[in-house]
C-alpha cells in the first residue's frame, strides 16, 4: 500500500511537470518508465484520471512505442542491437548466446529479476558492431565468448 | 552572457570563440560522441584530466564530437601552439602518461600521432586559419598530413564541417567557424524570398532520403494558407546501419539549429521543433544545451538579433518507432499520439502538424542551410555532380576496413568510397555488395561498383541514397539472409495501418523464414515478387511502398542465392543455420583443444595434437570454433 501511495505522488509530479498538456504524453509516460523502469498499471489509470484521458488511448500509445514496457523489468536491461551492421557481424549469434547462458528468449526477464533481455533497432554504433548495451552501458565488438565475462560484472 | 544584437556582438563573441580553438597554450581534445564514448573515451579524459591536474600543468582539456575514422576512436587530439594538430588514435587511459610526456617534452616519440593538421578549415569563412607557424619541426615530419590519409583524401566536409573539430559544449567556438553570420546576414540583408532563391539555386535536395528540391518545399510552405507554420527537423535516425545525423547534433548541434531558424525565418514560422530518437540520449543533451545558449545570446525567442523576428524551437523525443522517420508519423507523433502515418495526398507543407503548414527536413539538410547563406547558392551548385549539387554524409559499416562517417561530394564512384576510402574489404575476402537506404533500399552488385553515387543513380540501379547507411557486404554475407533480416525489421516496425503492408509484408516474412530454414518450395520465389509488386502498388506510406526493396533488389542481383536454397537446400555464404554443417579440417586441424574447451554443448572430440570431430546431431550451430580457431580449421558447407 506504502508503494502504490508513493508511486502516485511521482506520478502527479512528472504531470505537473509538463502542465498537465496532453502532447506531452509521450513525454510524460518516457519519465514514468525511466523512474519505475517499466510501465506499472496503476501508474498509467492515475495518468488517465488526472489528465482526463481514457486509459486506451493512453494504452495506444504505450503499445505502439517500442521503448515502452508494459512488463516489469530486471535490474539490468540488456539490449543486443540488430541494426543492419550488427547483424552482419553475427549479431544473431550474440542473441542465441545470451538466451542460452541467462536461460531465457528475448523479450523475458530471468527468475532473479536480475536481466531483462531485448533486442534494440540500431544504437548507431555501427562502427563498433556487434554491440550490446547493459543498462546504459555500451559492450563494443563483442563477441560470444566474452559475454559470461562480462555478465558476471552486473 | 549578454545579448547579441549587432555584428559588433557576434565578432566579439567570435574572437572568444577563435581563442579557444586555436589557443595560445596547450590543448587537447577528446572525441565524444557517442561512438567515442562507447569505446572508452570516458575513461581516457578522465585520465587526462587527473593526469593533468597530478603534474600541476597548465593545459585546455575539451571534448569534441566524432571525427569520423570511427574504427580509431578514441581520438586524442592534441593542440601546440604554433605546431601542428595531431591526432593519436586508440587510446587508452594506459597511454595517456606518454603523451602528456610527449607534450611536455614537446616532441613525439614512441606512440606516434595517426595523423596531423597543419591549419583548420573555416568553411562559412572561406578560410583556412593555420596551426602551424613555420617550418613542420624535424619529429612531425614522418605523420602523415590529414590531407594524405587515404580515409579523409577524397572526402569533403560541409555538413559536417565542425564535427570534431570545435568544443560541442561551446556556442563561442561554433560562432568563430563563421556560425550565426548566416542568420545575421539573413535576417538584416535578405528577404524571405530571396533566401528562398538561393536554397533553390543551390539545388540543395532533401538528405533524409527522398531527394526532394529543400528550396521548393520551403516555397510551398511559404506560400500555404495559415498564421501559424511549423519548422520541424527530422532526427528520427531509424535506418539501421546509419548514425551520421546523430553525429551531427552531438558533434555540431547549433549548425543544425542555425539553419531552422534561418529556415523558419524564410518559411514564416515562429515554432519550430526538432524530434529525436530515443536511442540517442547525447543528441538530445547536446541540442538542449545549444537551444539553451542559443536562447542565452538572443538568437532564439522574442526579437532575435534585435531585427523583430521571433522564433523558438522544442525537442521532441520519439520512443522507439521506425515508422515516425516518415514525415505524417512524426508529426502524430509530435502531437502526442500513436505515430501512424498517413495517405501523402494532402501534403504537409499545406496541413501538417496539428493541420497547419509544415516543413519537415532532416538534420543534414538543415546543417547545409548556414553554409549556403554563407558562401552563396553558385558556390554549393558548383560542388557534386548534374541535378545532384553538394556533398553527402555516409557510415561506411560492416565488412569494410576503415569504419566511420564519410562526407563526399555527390557523385563520387562507389568504388572510390569502398577502397580508397574504406580501405576494402578485411581478411582478403570478396566484395559481394554494399546496401544502401536501409530497409527502403537495395543492394549495389560488384557489377555496379562504378557507379556514380547520387540520388538518380541509385534510384535507376534499384537502390536508393536512404539517409545515408551504407553496410558492405562480403562472401561470407547471406543475401536471401539479408532480405529476410530487412522484411523481419519492416514486419515488426509495420504500424499496421494499411493491409499490404501488414499482411503482405507478415506473408513475405513466413516465405523467406521457410527458404533460411531449408523449407523453401518450388514456386516461392515467384510468390514474393508477386507479393512485392502487390505491397509497392497498395502500401499507403513511403515506408510501406517501398518494403518490397530488400527483396526485390536482392532477387535482382542475388537470384542464383535463393536457387540455392530453395533447389538445393544450400546456403553458399554458410549462414543459415538449418542449411549449413560444422567440420573440422584434416588439413589445417592441428589439435590444440581451443574449440574442444569453447564449445557450449560440448559435441567436440579429439586427442591433442590429432584431428577433432563434430558431433553433429548435438552440434547448435552456434559457431563458436569458427570463431575461436587460430588456424581456419573448421570448415562450413
Amino acid at each position: 500500500m506504502k508503494t502504490a501511495k508513493a508511486k502516485k505522488i511521482t506520478v502527479k509530479d512528472i504531470i505537473k511537470k509538463y502542465g498537465g498538456d496532453k502532447t506531452a504524453m509521450i513525454a510524460i509516460l518516457q519519465d514514468v518508465q525511466e523512474e519505475f523502469r517499466y510501465l506499472p498499471k496503476a501508474a498509467l489509470s492515475s495518468i488517465s484520471k488526472q489528465m482526463e484521458v481514457p486509459l486506451t488511448r493512453i494504452y495506444e500509445i504505450a503499445t505502439f512505442y517500442n521503448a515502452f514496457s508494459l512488463k516489469q523489468r530486471g535490474k539490468n536491461l540488456i539490449e543486443v542491437c540488430a541494426g543492419t551492421a550488427c547483424h552482419v557481424q553475427g549479431a544473431a549469434r550474440l542473441m542465441d548466446r545470451m538466451e542460452r547462458d541467462l536461460a531465457i528468449k528475448c523479450g523475458e526477464t530471468t527468475k532473479d529479476k536480475m536481466f531483462s533481455l531485448e533486442e534494440v533497432r540500431c544504437l548507431g554504433c555501427c562502427s563498433l558492431a556487434p554491440v550490446v548495451r547493459i543498462s546504459g552501458n555500451i559492450h563494443p565488438n563483442l563477441t560470444q565468448d566474452e559475454v559470461p565475462k562480462i555478465l558476471k560484472n552486473y | 552572457m549578454s545579448k547579441i544584437n549587432t555584428l559588433e556582438d557576434l565578432n566579439k563573441a567570435a574572437k572568444r570563440g577563435l581563442e579557444s580553438i586555436i589557443p595560445s597554450k596547450t590543448k587537447v581534445m577528446v572525441g565524444m560522441a557517442t561512438s567515442g564514448i562507447a569505446s572508452g573515451a570516458q575513461e581516457v579524459y578522465n585520465a587526462l584530466a587527473e593526469e593533468i591536474k597530478k603534474r600541476k600543468l597548465d593545459i585546455i582539456l575539451s571534448k569534441t564530437g566524432a571525427m569520423g575514422m570511427d574504427c580509431i576512436e578514441p581520438l586524442v587530439d592534441v593542440l601546440q601552439p604554433n605546431k601542428p594538430r595531431l591526432a593519436y588514435s586508440k587510446v587508452t587511459a594506459k597511454k595517456v602518461p606518454e603523451i602528456i610526456d610527449q607534450i611536455v617534452k614537446g616532441a613525439v616519440n614512441g606512440n606516434k600521432p595517426a595523423y596531423r593538421m597543419d591549419e583548420e578549415e573555416f568553411i562559412c569563412l572561406n578560410e583556412n586559419k593555420p596551426y602551424l607557424k613555420g617550418p613542420v619541426p624535424k619529429d612531425l615530419e614522418g605523420i602523415p598530413k590529414i590531407g594524405d590519409v587515404s580515409f579523409y583524401k577524397k572526402q569533403m566536409k560541409l555538413a559536417t564541417r565542425n564535427c570534431g573539430m570545435i568544443n560541442y559544449e561551446s556556442i563561442d567556438e561554433y560562432i568563430a567557424k563563421g556560425g550565426y553570420f548566416s542568420l545575421l546576414k539573413a535576417l538584416t540583408k535578405m528577404q524571405p524570398d530571396e533566401i528562398i532563391d538561393e536554397v533553390i539555386a543551390s539545388g540543395l535536395r532533401g538528405r533524409g532520403g527522398g531527394g526532394f528540391q529543400a528550396g521548393i518545399k520551403w516555397q510551398t510552405c511559404r506560400r500555404a494558407h495559415g498564421d501559424i507554420k511549423y519548422v520541424i527537423c527530422n532526427g528520427d535516425e531509424g535506418d539501421p546501419g546509419a548514425y551520421m545525423d546523430r553525429s551531427v547534433m552531438e558533434g555540431d548541434p547549433h549548425s543544425v539549429i542555425e539553419g531552422m531558424i534561418i529556415g523558419a525565418y524564410a518559411i514564416g514560422s515562429s515554432q519550430g521543433f526538432i524530434y529525436v530518437r530515443n536511442e540517442y540520449p547525447l543528441a538530445v543533451a547536446n541540442l538542449q544545451r545549444a537551444l539553451d545558449q542559443a536562447r542565452e545570446y538572443g538568437l532564439l525567442g522574442k526579437n532575435i538579433l534585435n531585427t523583430g523576428f521571433d522564433f523558438d524551437l522544442k525537442i521532441g523525443k520519439g520512443a522507439g518507432a521506425f515508422v515516425c522517420g516518415e514525415s505524417t508519423a512524426l508529426m502524430t507523433s509530435l502531437e502526442g499520439k500513436a505515430g501512424e502515418p498517413r495517405a501523402k495526398y494532402i501534403h504537409t507543407v499545406e496541413h501538417g502538424l496539428w493541420d497547419r503548414p509544415s516543413n519537415l527536413n532532416n538534420v543534414e539538410t538543415w546543417a547545409n542551410v548556414p553554409a549556403i547563406i554563407s558562401r552563396g547558392a553558385k558556390w554549393f551548385s558548383s560542388i557534386g555532380c548534374k541535378n545532384n549539387s553538394g556533398t553527402k554524409v555516409f557510415c561506411l559499416v560492416g565488412k569494410i576496413n576503415n569504419i566511420g562517417m564519410v562526407e563526399v561530394p555527390m557523385g563520387i564512384p562507389l568504388k572510390e568510397i569502398i577502397y580508397e576510402i574504406g580501405g576494402g574489404i578485411p581478411g582478403g575476402k570478396k566484395y559481394k555488395a554494399v546496401q544502401t537506404g536501409g530497409p527502403s533500399g537495395g543492394c549495389l552488385p560488384d557489377s555496379l561498383i562504378d557507379i556514380s553515387v547520387d540520388f538518380d543513380s541509385l534510384w535507376d540501379a534499384g537502390s536508393m541514397m536512404g539517409s545515408g547507411g551504407m553496410i558492405v557486404m562480403d562472401e561470407t554475407t547471406c543475401m536471401v539472409d539479408i532480405a529476410r533480416y530487412f522484411i523481419d525489421f519492416l514486419e515488426f516496425e509495420s504500424c499496421g495501418k494499411c493491409v499490404p503492408c501488414r499482411e503482405g509484408v507478415y506473408r513475405m516474412n513466413e516465405i523467406l523464414n521457410d527458404i533460411c530454414d531449408g523449407k523453401g518450395k518450388a514456386g516461392d520465389v515467384e510468390l514474393l515478387e508477386s507479393m512485392s509488386q502487390g505491397i509497392v502498388d497498395g502500401a499507403l506510406c513511403a515506408l510501406g511502398s517501398t518494403a518490397a526493396n530488400p527483396v526485390l533488389s536482392t532477387l535482382k542481383y542475388f537470384r542464383d542465392e535463393y536457387v540455392a536454397h530453395v533447389r538445393d537446400k544450400k546456403c553458399p555464404a554458410g549462414v543459415c543455420k538449418a542449411l549449413i554443417r560444422f567440420s573440422v579440417s584434416d588439413e589445417k586441424c592441428t589439435g590444440c583443444g581451443v574449440c574442444l574447451k569453447k564449445c557450449p554443448t560440448e559435441c567436440i572430440s579429439g586427442e591433442k595434437k590429432k584431428t577433432h570431430v563434430i558431433d553433429q546431431t548435438k552440434c547448435i550451430k552456434c559457431g563458436v570454433c569458427k570463431e575461436s580457431c587460430k588456424f581456419d580449421a573448421i570448415i562450413v558447407e
